[in-house]
Formats: structure tokens, C-alpha cells, sequence
């Protein structure tokens, strides 16, 4: 059976404009994405994952080249469809986490299910990453780690179609990011989320079906893992 | 509650002591429309009213004697709807206990109906009996300053006779709400009052049977009155009239439209440059303080919220902050606004007042604070919806500096590093120093703005009594004499120095212009009553010609070397025409001077003289009193001494109120604008400066960083404001003067330096809040969001 593919991108370019250096982040990037994958990306610092990813998430736009999200135009400027693309399907974990400092967890949590059209609890959402306790905590009062957690759970507490992640593990240890794995991985696995997931970090591409290098904005080559691991399997 | 107004409220929290600060600014911006535009229509619209309820008549004139069978011929002029005949003549008062020479008006009320004209509101007590003429009526300001009531006894000079009186009631009444000693500047109302009495008592009195000697009218509206006058002029001109006037010319209406005048131009001009200065500030404050969310606002966009469901939760705490602050202002303008008119009610004796609140100030003030507010929010808000999500949320990208201009001269072994981050940084955030500047030099203006107008009364008293009007006293002869009246005075105990003048009550006219005013001759080479010239050096009166000063010479367009036709209101009157020959310097009234011998040539009656300026020992001074009350010759004396504290009681007073809470509501401005601006820079460079604590510089090195900029910034707004306040002043001095005083354009140093020290001070305590906050910079969470 041929799986449904959801992100199609043909000839996806973006270029930075700083003054008068010009940066390339993406240079004609060709890309499919299956319905229900969990895809690693993997790369150099500045080779353009970031950009990758946030032009799949509606984050930012395409300098040229299309990129479709099921029969959604994710390229044409318009900024309503772009803002339901994002309310409706879309769960982003942000690199930064960005959380709003003067809500708890579990408020940051809601903010995004009272706009979602078919959410689980907050309260399930934050349960799910390992949060449970923590829920009424402020960020300011939540490590690094757990900041982490909860922006999995914002992300994930709307039943999004797809989940993209830039570098959840990148600043925790080994341990708490084997945990944060296995969130996205159970959610990845039980809802079938389409799962993207951008690391520097060689050893979690194991526990991906498909593993995308990228180097200077193009992709490089990809591989498809023949046998999986489970994140428990792998560390740091 | 959705999440979104959760965060509303906690930011709000978070934010307190900012919103506070811009929440007041909004606040005192708009209180001062409020109170100065509502206290001022208040009183106009009293003053309005207590002439309207109390008849205060439109035309006035005084005459010799006329048989009261005029009354019938006066009636006929067109236009005129009542007229009462009254008599009304000096006397000279005599107060046990009292030293100093007084004087009075004795004022007739008719017996049998009430006035038509110029009702009393009586204070205390009734109206005298008819016939009894020891029965009176005081006015209410003499009442005080002598501490008379219903009761009190004292007695008056009439006709040369003495005559005692008892007090039967207290009065206020819309002709006299200022009254003025004859040759007075300024009212002392301990030394000169308002003495109603019976008209059949003072026919008696004054050996007036049957006649009457002054004349009040009441004209139809829109009837004209110069026209009226003019009739009026004709009909009296045979039993002595001297020339009827209008209100303008009346002396207690002028002296109350100019003490409004100047309230009307504190409050037409400095509430709404007040008003737009905090409405653009709150909108530089809001917009800074929104660009420091665009993280956030990405991240709302990023999850899927709407531009606009984004907008709204901004607007919501823009609203709040507007709304509440518009609250406050709306509510301290319309306290402050009353108390205000209760104070100036008082200083000017209505009997009621009426409190004006009118809509539009509201509507208007309401409109300007929200808008700018609203306005400054969004635009950063819209700015950063613009913005793709991933960028918005991206911290800013890292500043590119370049080396300073001077850097490469060796400016750099001279200050330090940190120093020289400073600079930078305002270099290469020019738009961050200019806003601060800017606000900070517009907190400034607005200091000077309400402090500088008693700089220009005080010069205004300089020049008038101790440059020019330098006599201790002026003595006013009952009638004109020859100059040998000059020895006795000379020999009065006391007396160091005498100088003649006389005074003439004349129409001044320049083609269709004209003004009422009096010309005083004087003898050149004079000590203490001198002309000055604008350099304020010491003229004297040319052998020919007239000297005006240069309100008149405004008023009535005249230039040096223009004709002016000069109607004698006095003697065997007729029209003379005369060369102005220069323009003076003189700030009380519409001056006039002429050489001494040249004003008797123009009247033709030989040498005549109306008073005499005095200097004279202070010491023997009760003595000196002692004569002048027992020479019948000597109508009244005023004291030049008097009048200069009652000059700053009454004009600085007035000028004082109103400024006094001006000056309150800008020191909350510089306050509120200074700590913003200071809280927000922090904000916008924590990242940075909490870098360099990580760096292990201390806490005072980081907060130099930032203090470094802001005290150059702070210093560098002082001259700005400061031009900017001398603008604003001189746009508020514009419409000070009027006929009666003339107010110099003076702003001293002093009150720039005041102006500075409350920027000063705001900037310090903003300063050491600042210094509080760097030593809470949480490092930890600088560098663990960041790669
Ligand atoms: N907003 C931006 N403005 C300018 N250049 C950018 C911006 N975002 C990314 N870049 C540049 O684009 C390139 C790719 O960046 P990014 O996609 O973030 O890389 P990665 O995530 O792989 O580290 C880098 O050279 C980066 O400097
Ligand atoms: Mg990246």
C-alpha cells in the first residue's frame, strides 16, 4: 500500500536578507513526508534545518518553490489560511521552548487547546510528558528539561495531524531526553503524527523510520532505518 | 476566564509600577484640561450669571449735578432699557484706631424701590432705612479688612463735615467686586470702601436735593454701545459729565476680565500642550514597552491565534491602562477643578458659584489620552504581527556596532570599556535616546511652563515699583490746585522729597480706535516717579509731545511720530491733537506722559497740579498720617508700599493658584516619563547586560552601562526642554495683558534650573530602581533560553 503523503515541497528556497550579506538558508529543497513517519532531521549548525522546519509549520515563507500541506498551499501568502494551517494542525516545539513567562504550565497548555477544535486536557497533555506534578508551576520555576516538557505537551495537547520539533533535546541530559523521546514517540505511535524531529545529535537518529541529512541548505541524502530502536534503547 | 486575560492580568501585576507611571501621565494630562478649562468656563460663566441676576449695568458716567428730571431724557436714548440716577462722591474715612488715611464711595440707594440696576447681595444685615443717614451699608472686603459687621460704628468726612455712621448690613455687589482707591493700582480693601446709603440721606449730606450726580444704563442686547455713550455724553455734557464709559472701561469689571484673561490664558494654552505632551509620551512609552512582547507576540501567531485575536489582547491592556488612567484624570481634574473655582470664588468675592462641566473636555481629553495610547500600542503591536512568526520570535539579532567617531584619536585609552559600550549603544540605537530625550526635554518644558509666570510678575513689579514708580506715597488733592500747594506739602512732618503731577482724564484716538486713559504731566528730571524707555534707561518728558507706553501704543496703532487726537474729559474739554513722540516702558495700565507745563498749555487753564509723589521718613510716618488726615485739601494718599503687596497678592495669587497645581501635575509627568523610560531600556538590553554579569563584571560596572547612557541622555534633553518651555511660555505670556497690566516676557534662571532639578531628581530615583533591578537580573534564565 502506497502511504498518503502529507508535506510535499519542490524546489523550496529561502534567502536572508541582513543588510547587505545574503545568507541561502534553503537552496531548492525537494521533499516528501509520509502520513504517520517519524523523521529525523539531522545537520550542521546553520545548515538550514530550523528554516526547513518552520516553513513546514507556516512559521515563515518561502522565498520560492512550493510547499503543500495535504491541499493546503503553505506557500501562497495568505495569512488567515496560514494562521488555521497552524491553529488546526500543526504542533510546534519550539527550539527556545517559548513559553509565556506569566502563565503556569498548565496554562500555557490551554492557551493553545481553547483554540483547538478537538484538544485533551491540559491536564492529560501534561501527564503524558511526565508533568503531572508540576502543572500550577510557573516557567521561571521549571528547569530546562521540564520547560521542554511542557511545550511537548502544548504541542501535543491539540491532537495535531503533525508534530514538528526543533532540537527538544538540546539542552537536556541524556536521561531526560530519552524521556522526552519516548513522549513524542508514544504520541507519534498512538495517534500516528506525522513526526519531525531536528537534532545535531547522531544517536537519536536510530529511532526514526526515515533519518533526512541536510548540509548548505539541500538535502543530502536520506535514510530509511530498517529496524527502529526504542528511545530507552539509545543514549547519550 | 480565557488564558489570554489570565496573562492580561498577570502582566498587568507584573507591570505595576510602569503601567502606574504611564497611568498617571495619562492621568495628570488629562486633569489639567479638566481643572483649567472647567475652573475657567466656571467662573466665566459665574461672572456671567452674577452680572445677569444682579444687574450689573452696561454704561456709566459720572457729572457735577443734573436735576433728577434728566432721568426721562436719558431714558429716550435708543437701546437703553433702565437707567438709575445715583449719587455717588469721595469721602474720607475715620476708623478709630486706625492710622493710615481711608477713603470711601458713598453710593445712594433709592428709598422707595429697589435699585434697577447694580443689585446688592447682602452678606449680613438690611438695607438702610430712607432718610436715616446714619444708617450703611459696607461692602463685604472692607467688612473683613476692618472687621466690621451690623453694629459697628465708625464715621466719614461728608462735604467737609463729620458724620457718624452705624453699620446696618454687608454687601457684595457686581460693581465693586474690585474696588480701587482713587489714584490706587490695586485694591486694599482695608483702606477703601463701599458706603451705601439712603439717596434722601445724601441728597441731604451732599446738598444734592433733588439731583443726582452719576448715572448707570442698562443697554438692550446688541444695542450699541458707543453709540449710547455718545448720546449719553451729549445729555450730561452741561451739568459737568465726564465722560460716559462702558464696562470695559469700568474699573472693578476690567480688573476682574484681566485677572480672568490671564486665567483664560493658563488655561486656553497650557492644558492642552499639557494634554498632547502626556498623550505623546504615553504613546512613546506604550510602543516601547509593546516591542519588548514581540517575542510573545510571535508565539501567540505561531500557535495559531489570529492577528486580530492577538491585537485585541494588547488593546485590552492598552484600554485598561487608558481607561483607569483617563479615571483618574477625569475624577482628580474634576476635584482639583472644583476646588479650584471654590478658591478663585472666594478670591474674587462671588456671591455663588457655578460649576461647569461640559462634555466636550471629557469627550476631547478622553479621546486624545486613549487615542495616543491606542495608537502607540498597535503600531508595535501590527509591527510585530507583521513579522513572520519564526522571526518575530527569535531574539533580536545581535546589534552590529562600529567603532565610534573619536575612537580612533585615542578615545578609547581614556574611558573605560564599559563606557564606551555606552556610547555605542546609544549610536547605534539612536531612535531609543532620541525618544527619551525627547520625553524628558517635553517633562522639562512643561516645568517651566507652569513655573515661569511668576518670573515675569516679579519683573513686572520690578520695573513698575522700584524702577519707575519709586514714591513712597502719592498724595491726591480733593481739587486741582496751583503749584503752591507743593510747599505745604514739602512741610509736612516727614516728608523728604515732593514731586508734582498732574493727572487728566482724556479719549485717546487713532482713527476709528480709542481708549479712555488718563495723561500725567510731570516736571523733567524727576527722582521717583521715572519714565524709563524700552532699555529701561531714564527718559524725560520732551518739551512737546506725548510718551505712551507700548500697550497703547498697540492698542491704539500708534508709532513714534504719529498724531493722536487727545479729547479732554476734564476742564474745557475739546480735542487737541498731539505727537507721540516715543514708546515707554510701563507695565500698569495704558500710560500717557507729558511734560508738566506742556499738559497745562494743551489744557489752556494755567499752572495746575492734581497731586504729589512723596518720599518720606518712615519713622515719622504716624505722624505724617496725622497731617494728611486733618487737611481737608488732601483727598486720599496712596501708599505705594500698600500697593506692592497688594500687586503680589492679588495678580501673583491669581497667577498662583492655578499654577501651583500645574507645576504638581508635571512633576508627576517627569516622574512617570523618566522611570519608564528608564524601565524599558533596561528591558530592552537585560540580555545584554546580564551577559556581562556572566562575564563577572559586578553589578555596579553593569548598572554604569546603562546609567552611563541615560545620564547623557537626561542631560543632553535639559537645553531642549528648556527651549521647548521658553516656546510654550511665550505662547501663554501672549494672551496675559491686558489693558490694565501689561505682562513682560521674562523667564529667569532660576526656573530652568527648578525645571531641571525635578528632571534630576525623577532620573535619580528612576536611577536607583534601575540599580535594583540589575541586582535581580536572573542570569540563569539569560542563558539557559539561549543557545
Ligand atoms: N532570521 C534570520 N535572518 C537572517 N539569517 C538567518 C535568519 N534565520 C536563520 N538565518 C541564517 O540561515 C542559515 C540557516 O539557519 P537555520 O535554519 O537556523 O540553521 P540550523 O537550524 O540548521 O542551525 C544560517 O546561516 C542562519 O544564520
Ligand atoms: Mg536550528
Amino acid at each position: 500500500m502506497q502511504p498518503e503523503i502529507v508535506f510535499q515541497a519542490r524546489g523550496l528556497t529561502k534567502v536572508y536578507q541582513t543588510g547587505d550579506v545574503e545568507v541561502r538558508a534553503l537552496d531548492g529543497v525537494d521533499l516528501q513526508l509520509y502520513k504517520g513517519e517519524f523523521v529525523v532531521l539531522l545537520g550542521p549548525s546553520g545548515s538550514g534545518k530550523s528554516t526547513l522546519l518552520n516553513i513546514l509549520g507556516g512559521l515563515d515563507w518561502a522565498t520560492s518553490g512550493t510547499c503543500r500541506f495535504k491541499d493546503h498551499d503553505l506557500t501562497v501568502d495568505d495569512e488567515r489560511a496560514l494562521t488555521l494551517y497552524r491553529r488546526d494542525h500543526v504542533g510546534f516545539v519550539f527550539q527556545f521552548y517559548n513559553l509565556i513567562p506569566s502563565l503556569t504550565a498548565r496554562e500555557n497548555v490551554s492557551l493553545c487547546t481553547e483554540i483547538a477544535r478537538d484538544p485533551m486536557p491540559p491536564e492529560e497533555a501534561l501527564r503524558l510528558v511526565g508533568l503531572g506534578e508540576r502543572m500550577n508551576h510557573f516557567p521561571a520555576q521549571l528547569s530546562g528539561g521540564e520547560q521542554q516538557r511542557v511545550a511537548i505537551a502544548r504541542a501535543i495537547a491539540k491532537r495535531p495531524e503533525v508534530l514538528l520539533c526543533d532540537e527538544p533535546t538540546g539542552a537536556l541530559d541524556s536521561k531526560t531526553g530519552v524521556w522526552v523521546l519516548e513522549a513524542l514517540a508514544s504520541v507519534n505511535a498512538e495517534l500516528g503524527t506525522t513526526t519531525v524531529v531536528i537534532t545535531h545529535n547522531a544517536a537519536i537518529r536510530e529511532i526514526a523510520h526515515r533519518v533526512i541529512y541536510i548540509a548548505d541548505g539541500r538535502i543530502a541524502h536520506i535514510v530509511e532505518n530498517e529496524r527502529r530502536l526504542a528511545p530507552s534503547e539509545i543514549s547519550w | 476566564m480565557s488564558t489570554l486575560d489570565r496573562k492580561l492580568l498577570r502582566d498587568l501585576r507584573h507591570l505595576w509600577a510602569q503601567a502606574l507611571a504611564i497611568l498617571l501621565v495619562i492621568a495628570a494630562g488629562f486633569a489639567t484640561l479638566i481643572l483649567g478649562v472647567g475652573a475657567y468656563r466656571s467662573l466665566e460663566q459665574t461672572r456671567a450669571a452674577y452680572y445677569e441676576r444682579n444687574a450689573f449695568a452696561d454704561v456709566f458716567a459720572r457729572l457735577e449735578r443734573a436735576p433728577k428730571s434728566l432721568g426721562s431724557r436719558i431714558l429716550e436714548i435708543p437701546g437703553v432699557v433702565a437707567a438709575d440716577l445715583r449719587i455717588m462722591r469721595q469721602v474720607i474715612i475715620d476708623i478709630e484706631g486706625m492710622s493710615e488715611p481711608a477713603s470711601g464711595l458713598a453710593v445712594s440707594l433709592p428709598d422707595f424701590s429697589p435699585a434697577h440696576l447694580n443689585q446688592l447681595t447682602l452678606r449680613a444685615g438690611r438695607t438702610p432705612e430712607p432718610g436715616q443717614s446714619s444708617e450703611v451699608v459696607i461692602n463685604d472686603s472692607f467688612a473683613r479688612a476692618q472687621h466690621l459687621g451690623p453694629g459697628s460704628r465708625f464715621s466719614a468726612i461728608f462735604n467737609g463735615r463729620k458724620h457718624e455712621l452705624e453699620v446696618v448690613g454687608v454687601a457684595l455687589s457686581p460693581e465693586f467686586i474690585y474696588v480701587l482707591g482713587p489714584g490706587d493700582l490695586m485694591p486694599d480693601d482695608r483702606r477703601f470702601g463701599v458706603l451705601w446709603m439712603s439717596e434722601t440721606a445724601l441728597e441731604g449730606l451732599f446738598d444734592l436735593e433733588g439731583a443726582f450726580n452719576s448715572v448707570a444704563l442698562k443697554l438692550l442686547a446688541g444695542a450699541s454701545e458707543s453709540a449710547a455713550i455718545a448720546q449719553l455724553d451729549r445729555i450730561i455734557a452741561r451739568y459737568g459729565g465726564v465722560g460716559a464709559y462702558g464696562r470695559k472701561d469700568q474699573i472693578s469689571y476690567a480688573f476682574l476680565d484681566s485677572e480672568l484673561q490671564q486665567l483664560s490664558a493658563m488655561s486656553r494654552i497650557i492644558p492642552p500642550i499639557f494634554l498632547a505632551v502626556s498623550a505623546f509620551l504615553v504613546n512613546m512609552t506604550l510602543s516601547r514597552l509593546i516591542a519588548l512582547e514581540r517575542e510573545q507576540i510571535g508565539l501567540l501567531k505561531a500557535i495559531g491565534y489570529s492577528r486580530l485575536a492577538v491585537a485585541a489582547h494588547y488593546l485590552k491592556l492598552i484600554l485598561v491602562i487608558a481607561i483607569l488612567g483617563s479615571l483618574v484624570g477625569a475624577i482628580a481634574g474634576t476635584w482639583l477643578g472644583r476646588g479650584l473655582t471654590a478658591l478663585y470664588g472666594e478670591f474674587y468675592h462671588f456671591p455663588f458659584l457655578i460649576f461647569h462641566r461640559d462634555p466636550d473636555i471629557y469627550l476631547l481629553a478622553t479621546a486624545v489620552s486613549v487615542g495616543a495610547a491606542v495608537l502607540g500600542g498597535l503600531k508595535t503591536v501590527f509591527a510585530a504581527l507583521r513579522l513572520p512568526p519564526a522571526v518575530a520570535m527569535q531574539p533580536p539579532q545581535p546589534p552590529r556596532y562600529a567603532k565610534l567617531w573619536g575612537e580612533g584619536i585615542g578615545l578609547a585609552q581614556v574611558l573605560s570599556q564599559l563606557t564606551i559600550m555606552s556610547l555605542r549603544s546609544m549610536v547605534r540605537a539612536p531612535l531609543r535616546a532620541v525618544t527619551t530625550l525627547i520625553g524628558v526635554a517635553s517633562a522639562v518644558s512643561l516645568l517651566v511652563m507652569a513655573m515661569f509666570a511668576i518670573d515675569s510678575v516679579e519683573f513686572m513689579i520690578d520695573v513698575s515699583f522700584f524702577r519707575t514708580s519709586r514714591q513712597h506715597a502719592s498724595v491726591i488733592l480733593a481739587e486741582e490746585q496751583g503749584p503752591g500747594v507743593l510747599q505745604s506739602v514739602q512741610n509736612l512732618p516727614a516728608v523728604m522729597r515732593s514731586e508734582p503731577y498732574r493727572s487728566v482724564a482724556v479719549r485717546l484716538r487713532n482713527g476709528h480706535r480709542e481708549r479712555r486713559t488718563t495723561i500725567v504731566g510731570q516736571p523733567p528730571g524727576q527722582d521717583l516717579s521715572r519714565i524709563v524707555d524700552s532699555e529701561f534707561k531714564v527718559v524725560a518728558p520732551p518739551s512737546e509731545g506725548l510718551l505712551v507706553n507700548a500697550r497703547l501704543a498697540e492698542v491704539l496703532k500708534l508709532r513714534r511720530g504719529d498724531i493722536v487726537d487727545v479729547e479732554l474729559l476734564e476742564g474745557k474739554r475739546g480735542t487737541k491733537s498731539v505727537v507721540v513722540s516715543d514708546i515707554i516702558e510701563s507695565y500698569l495700565g495704558l500710560a500717557a506722559y507729558m511734560d508738566l507745563d506742556a499738559l497745562n498749555r494743551l489744557i489752556g487753564e494755567g499752572p495746575r497740579i492734581s497731586g504729589m509723589h512723596i518720599a518720606y521718613d518712615r519713622r515719622d510716618e504716624p505722624a505724617l498720617y496725622r497731617a494728611l488726615k486733618s487737611t481737608p485739601a488732601f483727598a486720599s494718599v496712596q501708599l505705594q508700599r500698600i500697593s506692592l503687596s497688594k500687586f503680589r497678592d492679588t495678580i501673583r495669587e491669581n497667577i498662583n493658584f492655578m499654577t501651583t497645581t500645574y507645576v504638581v501635575l508635571s512633576v508627576i509627568i517627569a516622574f512617570g516619563v523618566v522611570y519608564n523610560s528608564a524601565r524599558i531600556q533596561l528591558s530592552e538590553r537585560a540580555r545584554e547586560l546580564a551577559s556581562l554579569r556572566v562575564l563577572g563584571f559586578t553589578r555596579s560596572e553593569v548598572s554604569r552601562v546603562l546609567l552611563t547612557e541615560l545620564a547623557i541622555v537626561i542631560l543632553l534633553a535639559q537645553p531642549l526642554g528648556w527651549a521647548m518651555g521658553y516656546a510654550f511660555s511665550w505662547g501663554v505670556i501672549q494672551g496675559f495683558s491686558s489693558d490694565l497690566f501689561t505682562v513682560p516676557f521674562l523667564i529667569e534662571t532660576s526656573t530652568y534650573a527648578r525645571a531641571t532639578l525635578v528632571a534630576l531628581l525623577a532620573s535619580a530615583a528612576s536611577a536607583f530602581v534601575v540599580r535594583l533591578r540589575v541586582d535581580r537580573l536572573d542570569l540563569v534564565s539569560v542563558l539557559k533560553t539561549r543557545d
